[in-house]
């Protein structure tokens, strides 16, 4: 979905270097674009010296294939696509805690069991709950939620996966065999996503 | 063998081959500093960080080596933060060690604390923060691997005092790289190569515009080749001058806000662009939304970040400049063409730009025309092939349009950051690099007393530069803007009090010229050339000589103003 201004979420994943000072050269390049990144997950790949990161920017499709590029550019980058339009998977986990007064008590279980949240804590006034889903979904729930009165809210930021058959970490293994010993060779303009399919 | 970290520092730099160093110790690097001597390296102590990062500049601009830099931590790595953006915006290949506090005490405000891996992050093409003493070989072949290949760039390399003093076992320099997340593009793709053949293939009115990516790459005889075969007119960026030899029939100068009339008027009349190596700087495309509306454009650069940056491209290709254009020589040759015929009507209009627009001044007696004194130096010195460096201002743009070179590495000047006080360090560590050449610095009066402290290290290490004070006692190139578009405002451009510079250069044990009338110009350059040692000559000229042609910024290349033309009031009024 665009903005009056054409500019769009963007969900960029990436494989990098699994060390310091990484995240801050990331976000810096972000940064230097004026753009505001709008949630980052972070985690260990099977390979513990690689990391997995998915971050959500919102802007221009110009200035992302850019950021793309450049983010390429950086060392510890070891590779980089833009997924927003390919067929994923995604998924964010949301704990909230909300008002459960006996008065409503009942309903607010009810709404999490339609969800399929878990309650994770309960005190004689409140309920945790704790929910898995994609992006729509967990905004339902809290807009379900906020009549009772939320007290908090924490979400993990978006994780995705391509869908298919073929694992990430797999492809890239290959890839990495195949291009040992010679240079890889690569179209600048990537223009049938050639080069970007690393990641799928 | 366990050796101590500033051991296999040095090791290693003697392995790499980097037996250069411009350097200024202090405390956090010290204990390198303290087994130096003990290692076949030659370390020129320059004044300033600043000026080390821009002699490591010229260093690797002149001899194709990288340069490398050593400073202490805070104070002196922050000072080299000019060069290393300098470095990075201009592709110079430079790696800098600096000293940093033990990392016990790293982050809690120790003495000549600076974070300068977080600072540096934004102005090195990579940097290093080394946490183990075992890990420095490996790091140090990293960083000048980093640097020279690829796009070449500055590396920053932090050693914090416990890692030099620590021991570690020393098992020899790696021999080999790899970095997975760093793998350069070398050869271009083959598809792409054969659409931009084609492309010049049917083109009737073709222009290259190459730019420094040339250089870096040394293809210089395969640019002169696509020119031979093609018979395409070409143009150069101010950071690739020296790449084509400026006695070519098809030279069409430099291009850009101050580039001929020829080669702007061939930007926006071609029909097939050409370009080679070069990012299409803000300087060269003037107003991005008429730039190029006109023509197709191939553009071959081996950074992917530079393709569709500013300007939306047909045909483009990454890979090095040097493989791609001997992929594309090969397959123009295959084209069954008369080049020279079909351009015949093309090569006339250029002759005729070339004819009735040429870059000219009006040397009447009295004061020296800075035009004159750039163009006298530049023709009589020709003959002893001299590198040639330029601080930043209309020295330097007067010294680019009147250029004359047959092979490049030998004109050094800061483009894309137009860093004043470049030219003498980079002028002082090209003359490292090449001792017995003749080097010679074109620098303005303001540039060059932004780094005329590095007067104490030419003399000191026998580096005999020659510099040439293109002394108009005003900033020229904020005076000329101020009077185009600021209505004549001269808000604190003039440089009214200088120190006398003969003196000066007599002060610090060199020689010290000066010429005030034209007709003595040429035998002070040739009294200059003969006289051993730096020199400093201090060349007084008219000081409200503006420089011709321009192109406002922010205007189109149409709009370019030449020698001897009415200012459009107009023009200036929207720019302002």
């Amino acid at each position: 979905m665009r903005d009056k201004d054409g500019k769009r979420r963007h969900i960029i994943g990436m494989l990098v270097e699994n060390k310091t000072g990484v995240l801050a050269r990331i976000a810096g390049l972000i940064a230097s674009k004026g753009y505001n990144i709008e949630s980052l997950s972070v985690g260990e790949t099977l390979d513990p010296t690689v990391s997995r990161m998915t971050l959500v920017v919102r802007g221009d499709d110009w200035v992302i294939e850019q950021a793309v590029k450049q983010l390429n550019r950086l060392i510890d980058v070891i590779k980089v696509s833009d997924l927003t339009d390919e067929d994923l998977v995604e998924r964010e986990l949301i704990l909230i805690r909300v008002n459960a007064e006996p008065t409503f008590r009942a309903e607010v279980l009810r709404i999490a069991d339609i969800f399929r949240a878990k309650v994770v804590d309960v005190t004689p006034m409140t309920y945790t709950l704790e929910l898995t889903g994609d992006e729509d979904k967990l905004d339902a729930f809290v807009e379900l939620l906020k009549p009772y009165g939320i007290q908090e809210v924490v979400r993990t930021g978006k994780v995705v996966m391509v869908r298919g058959s073929k694992a990430v970490t797999k492809r890239y293994q290959e890839k990495l065999k195949q291009a040992a010993g010679k240079e890889m060779i690569v179209v600048a303009q990537q223009e049938e996503g050639n080069g970007q399919d690393l990641l799928r | 063998m366990k050796l101590t970290g500033s051991e296999i520092l040095l090791r290693c730099l003697v392995e790499e081959g980097a037996t250069t160093v411009f350097g200024h110790p202090g405390g956090a690097i010290l204990h390198t500093y303290d087994v130096l001597p003990e290692h076949p390296i030659r370390h020129i102590l320059c004044r300033h960080e600043q000026a080390a990062a821009h002699a490591a500049e010229g260093y690797y601009k002149a001899s194709g080596k990288v340069g490398t830099v050593m400073v202490t931590s805070g104070p002196g790595a922050c000072n080299t933060i000019t060069g290393l953006t300098d470095a990075l915006m201009d592709s110079m290949a430079i790696v800098v060690f600096s000293g940093q506090v033990p990392t016990a005490v790293m982050g809690c405000d120790a003495f000549q604390e600076a974070d300068v891996v977080g600072t540096t992050r934004a102005c090195t093409k990579h940097n290093y923060v080394v946490m183990k003493t075992e890990d420095i070989p490996r790091i140090v072949k990293e960083a000048y691997y980093i640097s020279r290949s690829g796009r070449p760039g500055p590396v920053l390399v932090d050693l914090p005092k416990d890692i030099l003093m620590g021991k570690a076992e020393f098992k020899g320099y790696p021999q080999e790289v790899n970095i997975r997340g760093y793998k350069p593009t070398l050869n271009g793709h083959i598809g792409q190569i054969r659409k931009a053949a084609d492309l010049i293939a049917q083109a009737k009115r073709p222009i290259i515009y190459g730019g420094g990516g040339i250089i870096h790459s040394d293809a210089h005889q395969e640019l002169q080749e696509l020119v031979e075969i093609t018979k395409t007119p070409i143009t150069l960026t101010l950071m690739g001058l020296g790449a084509f030899p400026t006695d070519h029939p098809l030279w069409l100068g430099m291009l850009g806000m101050h580039g001929t009339y020829t080669a702007n008027m061939g930007m926006i009349h071609c029909d097939v662009m050409i370009a080679v190596g070069s990012r299409f700087d803000d300087r060269v495309t003037g107003k991005l939304s008429e730039f190029g509306k006109q023509c197709k454009i191939i553009h071959i650069d081996i950074d992917p970040t530079s393709i569709r940056k500013n300007v939306k491209v047909d045909v483009p290709i990454v890979g090095d400049v040097k493989h791609v254009l001997a992929q594309l020589n090969q397959e123009l040759r295959k084209v069954e063409r008369d080049w020279a015929k079909e351009f015949e009507e093309w090569h006339a209009e250029i002759e005729e730009w070339k004819r009735r627009h040429p870059l000219r001044y009006d040397q009447k007696d009295g004061a020296i025309k800075p035009q004159y004194a750039i163009e006298t130096i530049i023709r009589a010195t020709e003959d002893k092939d001299p590198i040639i460096s330029t601080g930043v201002g209309q020295h330097q743009m007067w010294a680019a349009q009147y250029y004359r070179s047959r092979r490049p590495r030998r004109w050094l000047t800061s483009g894309g950051l137009g860093t004043m006080g470049y030219g003498f360090p980079a002028a002082m560590g090209a003359q490292a690099a090449f001792p017995k050449d003749l080097v010679l610095c074109i620098d303005g009066d303001g540039s060059f007393q932004m780094t005329m402290q590095e007067l104490a290290a030419c003399v000191q290490y026998n580096l005999p530069v020659k510099v040439f004070i293109i002394n108009n006692r005003y900033l020229g190139m904020v005076r000329q803007w101020q009077e185009l578009f600021y209505g004549k405002n001269y808000s604190e451009v003039d440089l009214a009090v200088h120190p006398d510079f003969v003196k000066l250069a007599e002060a610090y044990g060199a020689t010290g010229f000066r010429v005030e009338r034209p007709e003595e110009m040429k035998a002070v350059v040739e009294k200059v050339v003969s006289t051993p040692g730096p020199v400093v000559v201090d060349v007084v000229v008219d000081r409200e000589e503006n420089c011709f042609p321009m192109i406002p910024a922010g205007a189109a290349i149409r709009d370019i103003i030449d020698v001897g033309d009415p200012i459009p009031e107009k023009l200036f009024q929207g720019i302002r």
